[in-house]
């Protein structure tokens, strides 16, 4: 039952992860853009997949996808159904599964964080709907495979698992909230596994909502850059398997790290616009750091929200360097959008991801575009590739609508 | 076990602004009519059920952040004020408020608006509606109107999602995240949406507008409505049919007495209600559908069916309910309230409605 709630565990269970998959413009897979990201690599280029010839901005941050999905339990007819956001989905979800090792099974669920879903179905079905009178040959099928909770099913099917399917739209917060949800349910006991992530795809309404708010880089995108002038979209899906670390441990399987802190809370300052002072920020990272027992100087990472934008970045500078305190100067922090741009729904799970590569692997992700620091920024921002002890990371992630959240995760062992 | 009650309820449906004519209008039975919508180059008119304007323009409408807001939004703020003007009466002191929006199509007349203007010219696209195209935009204006909100989540999914919302805002409540949480679904109309529904449901009529409960942990706060279970989430798969759902979540809610209501998801389509009449066909209490009179409310049709229970509740018309959503693509999942003692009268008695078995 959903309700009333099983008996909360004594103790708030230790939560692992034990898979993770990845798609970005680096790559698909964690192997591929662990190099990437490490090594500073930027996934832009002209955006092929709609028509921006009439754009301010026409680049983009586009996934390479493989003509062929992995082999799951999905039938052919199926998963011809799926559009690229729910493709990319699969192909993270696979990734995460197969690591994982888990057996098919029931009452698995299925936490996912997007801000589109399948929005290309639905622009097709709204031009097709203009221009055809009458005819509605798979308009039925759109109407229904552009949903996300659809795009979720479509990989439980795939993986052989079934469970509550929840679908969280808090804009760009959405994979962070989707992974922090995932990480409650564990901890209070409510799940023995779940699979938890975010994914979005380009699509043009959503490139051009963005252009049309100038909020686009008409140069590169460069996160807490003094001469910063936007952010750049991507596309991508990022994907994890949570488990009870004993449980992981029992069964002998490999543990990616550890998540130790969330936290979510809404800034009401404006619709579009952070309070300028960061204070929501400031509070959900206290709150997460708060719950994972840890003060700011034990943080060796911080992967921000980061987006290019004059306002976003002032805010979370602000914040960053209130809630770090006397420790900012030594404390590394780098947005990966200057890499593979905003992944809007997908951000947070794909940026928990690159957490967990530079808490497993021990090595920073750079930053590459990045020139003269905002004034804001009393923290460096990690310009070149390079080794270092990261015992734990905390993750960022800001929503249009103001939802806020934050994940703090732990190197295993 | 943690207690959830429900505090507050609000409702913005084509039968008016409000549950007193929400629910009226489902006691009464009879379909509200339909009005009807242009399909752009098509010469058929498509079905909907519109919320008709309100009596007077609502207070709320004259925050800044409502200027440019879309229909969803002006309902959903509606349903959630109505359902927090009752605790925010009573409370003693402030609360901690928890927001759970649940869509299914959400704000489709912005996004279809601004599709529309980027294919023609996105240099002329409005920048003004962009933002108002996502689907977390009605939560974060809702949240703006209310004081001191915790935190906020939007949920999508069909309309059985409106009961993970609910489950959700229980787990907040126990956790004792926040002292209270509103839980709304809203929906809006407009072609696009009423000529997918069309592919879906040939017999439905589309319908917008909002539904939402207030729960509380303080039963000094509870308008006499405890909440009582949230099944399983029954989902669809490869393997599960909606028809193994449904009966799955039915197997999980009590038999029926004469003195329990069992408000129910099914509408007019015939083949698509077929697994809930089934799943249900043991039942012999009082059973009302709203969505016969309302309309195909989406996620605002699950709110409304919890609303319509809860009230039939308060109103000491049945001792227990329970809500049944088999929903379309995703779940079957249902919920139970109870009937309990209030500390105060809970609304004004001539708007109690007489449900009909």
């Amino acid at each position: 039952m959903l309700f009333p709630l099983p008996s909360s565990v004594a103790e708030p269970l230790r939560v692992a992860i034990t898979g993770a998959g990845i798609v970005s413009s680096l790559g698909v897979g964690w192997k591929t853009n662990a190099h990437g990201f490490r090594a500073g690599r930027a996934g832009f280029r002209p955006v092929s997949l709609f028509d921006v010839s009439r754009h301010r901005v026409r680049r983009a941050a586009e996934v390479d996808l493989p003509l062929e999905l992995p082999s799951t339990r999905l039938k052919p007819h199926h998963a011809g159904r799926l559009d690229r956001a729910g493709r990319m989905l699969l192909l993270a979800a696979e990734e995460a599964w197969r690591q994982a090792g888990w057996e098919p099974g029931n009452d698995i669920p299925l936490i996912l964080g997007t801000t589109a879903g399948g929005m290309a179905m639905g622009e097709t079905y709204f031009c097709r709907a203009q221009s055809i009178r009458g005819r509605s040959s798979g308009q039925a099928t759109r109407a229904v495979h552009y949903q996300p909770q659809v795009q979720g099913r479509m990989v439980a099917d795939a993986l052989g698992f079934n469970g509550l399917i929840s679908v969280l739209s808090n804009a760009c917060a959405s994979g962070s909230n989707a992974i922090g949800q995932a990480w409650k349910v564990i901890r209070q006991g409510q799940a023995k596994r779940v699979v938890a992530g975010g994914y979005d795809a380009l699509s043009q309404l959503v490139f051009s909502g963005f252009d049309a708010l100038q909020a686009l880089s008409p140069t590169i995108c460069r996160p807490f850059d003094a001469h910063r002038d936007g952010l750049a979209l991507g596309e991508g899906a990022a994907v994890l398997t949570l488990e009870p670390l004993e449980d992981a441990r029992r069964r002998g399987a490999v543990i990616l790290g550890e998540i130790i802190g969330y936290s979510s809370a809404i800034d009401q300052h404006h619709l579009t616009q952070p309070h300028p002072q960061g204070d929501t920020a400031l509070a959900v990272m206290r709150q997460a750091c708060e719950m994972a027992r840890i003060t700011p100087d034990q943080i060796d990472y911080v992967n921000a929200h980061g987006t290019g934008t004059m306002l976003n970045d002032s805010a979370e500078a602000m914040a960053i360097s209130r809630w770090a305190g006397a420790h900012a100067p030594a404390l590394p922090v780098s947005s990966t959008k200057a890499g593979i741009g905003h992944l809007l729904g997908a951000a947070g799970a794909v940026e928990a991801v690159v957490c967990l590569m530079a808490l497993r692997e021990q090595w920073l992700p750079m930053q590459a575009a990045f020139e003269s620091p905002d004034p804001a920024c009393l923290f460096p921002i990690v310009r070149a590739p390079r080794d270092a002890r990261v015992a734990h990371a905390l993750s960022n992630s800001f929503g249009f609508g103001g939802v806020n959240a934050t994940l703090v995760l732990r190197r295993w062992p | 076990m943690s207690h959830v009650y429900v505090a507050g309820l609000g409702a913005v449906s084509p039968a008016g602004w409000g549950v007193a004519s929400t629910c009226k209008a489902v006691c009464l039975g009879s379909p509200l009519a339909d009005q009807q919508l242009e399909r752009p180059g098509w010469g058929k008119l498509l079905r909907a059920r519109l919320v008709p304007n309100p009596p007077q323009r609502p207070a709320f409408l004259a925050h800044p952040r409502l200027r440019r807001a879309s229909p969803i939004t002006h309902y959903a703020a509606a349903a959630a004020l109505e359902a927090w003007s009752r605790p925010r009466s009573l409370q003693s002191g402030p609360l901690q408020i928890g927001v759970v929006a649940c869509l299914q199509a959400g704000c489709v007349n912005y996004s279809c608006r601004f599709f529309g203007e980027t294919l023609k010219d996105p240099q002329t696209a409005s920048p003004l509606l962009f933002p108002e195209t996502v689907y977390a935009a009605p939560a974060s204006h809702v949240t703006a109107l209310l004081e001191n909100v915790a935190v906020t989540y939007t949920l999508v999914g069909d309309p059985g999602c409106y009961l993970e919302g609910i489950a959700l805002a229980a787990q907040w409540l126990a956790e004792k995240l926040v002292d209270v949480c509103i839980v709304f679904g809203a929906e809006e109309t407009n072609w696009i949406l009423a000529d997918a529904l069309r592919h879906l449901d040939g017999t439905a009529s589309l319908a917008a507008g909002a539904g939402a409960l207030c729960l509380c942990r303080d039963p000094g706060l509870s308008m006499g409505v405890e909440l009582a279970a949230i099944t399983d989430a029954h989902t669809y798969s490869a393997e599960r049919t909606r028809a193994d759902s449904a009966r799955a979540m039915r197997r999980q809610l009590p038999s029926s007495s004469s003195s329990e209501l069992l408000c129910d998801g099914r509408g007019t389509g015939v083949q698509v209600n077929a697994p809930e009449t089934a799943a249900w066909g043991d039942w012999r209490g009082m059973r009302l559908s709203p969505k016969r009179v309302l309309g195909e409310g989406l996620m605002a049709g699950a709110a409304w069916q919890c609303v319509i229970a809860c009230e039939a509740l308060a109103g000491g018309q049945a001792d227990a309910a329970n809500v049944s959503i088999v929903g379309s693509n995703q779940q079957a999942i249902g919920a139970r309230f109870l009937r309990t003692p209030v500390a105060e009268p809970a609304m004004d008695p001539s708007q109690k409605c007489e449900v009909r078995t």
